[in-house]
């Protein structure tokens, strides 16, 4: 069943590019795909695009479902549709798989054209500021000027971010979700472990499980249990489980805990449907994105050359990126006299907050996306 | 029995000379801090008649919604906390407009004022006033239109006089540029102390 304020059913497109992308590291992709859908419909001057960046374990399936018997609609259906704070009969939003993704998008599983056999070990490592000269060029593709906005949380956030770097005349607003303007060393320790979860599992391959016939689903199962308990608060946790039992004391490792169970289904659901290449790949992004550091770790230096408009937000109970992280975006846009909104919104749920329906949190992103002038609302 | 308190929405409405005079100690097209905006409206006003580029900050999750409506720029974050977001002398003009009272830091929040803003605009309620003194010789404690909350319910924590804000500024050794007293749209230069309700302070720090 579709809700009444839903976008409906949906269908994702594909983009092929054949001009070469040459990558931060300096590594060059000859042709990509890019996986991607649309909501709501294109104005006739072209001023009512918003591309929604995800984060680690997104997709380009931002909304709405691919059938009416789907269980789950996209990841971020709760804030894209008619009526809701990013309204589609206002804006024509773009989601988008992120390079090096598996959920269409080129990476680790695709065919490598020089080899004929997926890329596995051999795709190169894509940064925040690789996703968004690609998402440039799928803008190129739907032929669009500019963004009225790029809004994104988490992984999401920098990239929204990057966007008013890289290319600060195509996008006139930025809101950056609990973010950071690059990870502490705390959040990359995460990763780490994340990562070698995988990569020690035996089959990993050194990346190259596709010709195995083998997934590392172990590795991913408990990178992804470790994820969790990161996008969690204490108290979120201890709201939803506690200490609660399943059935009594068994004196066994089974998962006696609930909090266990949760882990365990989270993990194993997660090791069922998403690529450990693609994975390590998302960690490093986040890991290697600092934008500060050409510039001497001076970000209020580094942001100078943004010109957009910035909604920041971040979350009291995010501890993973904490609402200290945000100010620091805050202060330098501010440095840069540049117009910005910062509310730091009262939240149980920690990182994970970004993508719960919260009324404050949704009146906050509606104002501001209704606020945002763009043409004529004469859509063709 | 008493109102619990006055409804400050009419008070708000009327025309707010204590606007005016802040608009005509900010200079056109400049760079305004509004600290404790509320809703937005003085950054809204400010924003029509002079054009300058202004960030409000507001802590209270209803009222940053407010004026985010009435499309200002609106920072979260606690007063209390002080203005470390904000760089050395990076704005031309801060405002604590009627909020200076609430404030359980007042040194520290004008000390800060003092060093994000090359001039410092600080107004709020002369506790002074003669109306007030007159429920005080009554026994009550003071309610009114720029004081409209009963003991028990009140934000307000520091009330001062004139004269006290007066003696604050010298200890401080904070450089008063110009002080204007009103009682509602009237302006007050006789006996300002007992006669006016409301104390507006244009500062910088002494050099």
């Amino acid at each position: 069943m579709l809700e009444n304020n839903s976008v409906g059913i949906v269908a994702p497109q594909n983009a092929h590019f054949d001009t070469p992308l040459t990558l931060k590291s300096g590594a060059v992709l000859p042709t990509f795909d890019l996986a991607y859908e649309t909501y709501g419909t294109l104005n006739h001057d072209k001023s009512n695009a918003v591309l929604i960046c995800h984060a680690l374990s997104g997709t380009h399936h931002v909304a709405g479902k691919y059938s009416e018997n789907d269980k789950y609609p996209g990841w971020w259906d709760n804030l894209v549709g008619p009526n809701k704070p990013l309204d589609t009969n206002k804006f024509f939003v773009i989601g988008v798989n992120n390079l090096g993704g598996c959920h269409g998008s080129t990476g680790s599983a695709s065919i490598n054209p020089a080899t004929g056999k997926p890329w596995g070990s051999a795709f190169p490592i894509v940064t925040v500021e690789d996703w968004v000269n690609s998402q440039a060029r799928l803008l190129d593709f739907l032929g669009l000027p500019s963004l009225a906005a790029v809004i994104g949380g988490s992984l999401g956030g920098m990239q929204a971010l990057q966007w008013t770097l890289a290319f600060p005349n195509r996008v006139r607003h930025a809101l950056v979700i609990a973010s950071a303007p690059n990870l502490t060393a705390q959040n990359m320790a995460f990763n780490e472990v994340a990562r070698q979860a995988i990569i020690t599992d035996p089959e990993f391959h050194g990346g190259d499980y596709y010709a195995h016939n083998a997934i590392p689903r172990r590795g991913l199962r408990i990178a992804r249990m470790l994820g969790h308990i990161t996008y969690l608060s204490d108290d979120a946790m201890g709201a939803k489980f506690g200490r609660k039992l399943k059935n009594d004391i068994q004196y066994s490792f089974d998962a006696e805990f609930e909090m266990e169970s949760y882990l365990r289904y989270q993990g194993d659901k997660f090791a069922g449907e998403f690529d450990a290449n693609t994975y390590l790949r998302m960690t490093r992004a986040l890991d290697y994105y600092d934008p500060a550091l050409p510039f001497n770790n001076d970000l209020t230096a580094a942001l100078k050359q943004a010109k957009a408009q910035f909604l920041v937000v971040s979350f009291t109970s995010d501890w993973r990126f904490s609402p200290a992280r945000s100010r620091e975006i805050v202060k330098a846009l501010l440095d840069n006299e540049l117009t910005v909104s910062y509310a730091e919104v009262t939240a149980a749920h920690g990182h994970d907050a970004f993508l719960m329906p919260d009324a404050h949190y949704h009146n906050i992103l509606s104002t501001y996306l209704s606020n945002i002038e763009i043409g004529g609302n004469d859509a063709k | 029995m008493m109102q619990n308190n006055v409804n400050n929405t009419n008070y708000v409405s009327e025309f707010r000379q204590d606007f005016a005079i802040i608009a005509n100690w900010v200079k056109f097209g400049t760079k305004v801090l509004d600290l404790g905006c509320g809703d937005g409206e003085l950054l809204q006003y400010l924003r029509n008649s002079l054009e300058v580029k202004g960030y409000g900050v507001e802590k209270d999750d209803a009222k940053w919604l407010a004026c985010m409506q009435n499309g200002s720029n609106v920072i979260q974050m606690d007063l209390e906390d002080g203005l470390s977001g904000f760089e050395d002398q990076s704005f031309d003009t801060v405002i604590l407009s009627q909020t200076l009272q609430a404030m359980h830091h007042t040194e520290e929040i004008v000390q800060e004022m003092l060093r994000v803003g090359r001039e410092v605009i600080v107004t709020f309620p002369n506790f002074g006033y003669w109306r007030n003194r007159l429920q005080i010789l009554t026994g009550n404690m003071p309610v009114s239109k720029t004081l409209p909350y009963q003991w028990f319910d009140t934000p307000n924590v520091h009330l001062c006089t004139i004269s006290d804000f007066d003696q604050f500024c010298k200890n401080h050794n904070i450089t008063v540029l110009e002080r204007r007293v009103i009682t509602d749209t009237q302006a007050v230069e006789f006996m300002p102390n007992l006669l006016g309700n409301l104390a507006m302070y244009r500062l910088k720090a002494s050099s």
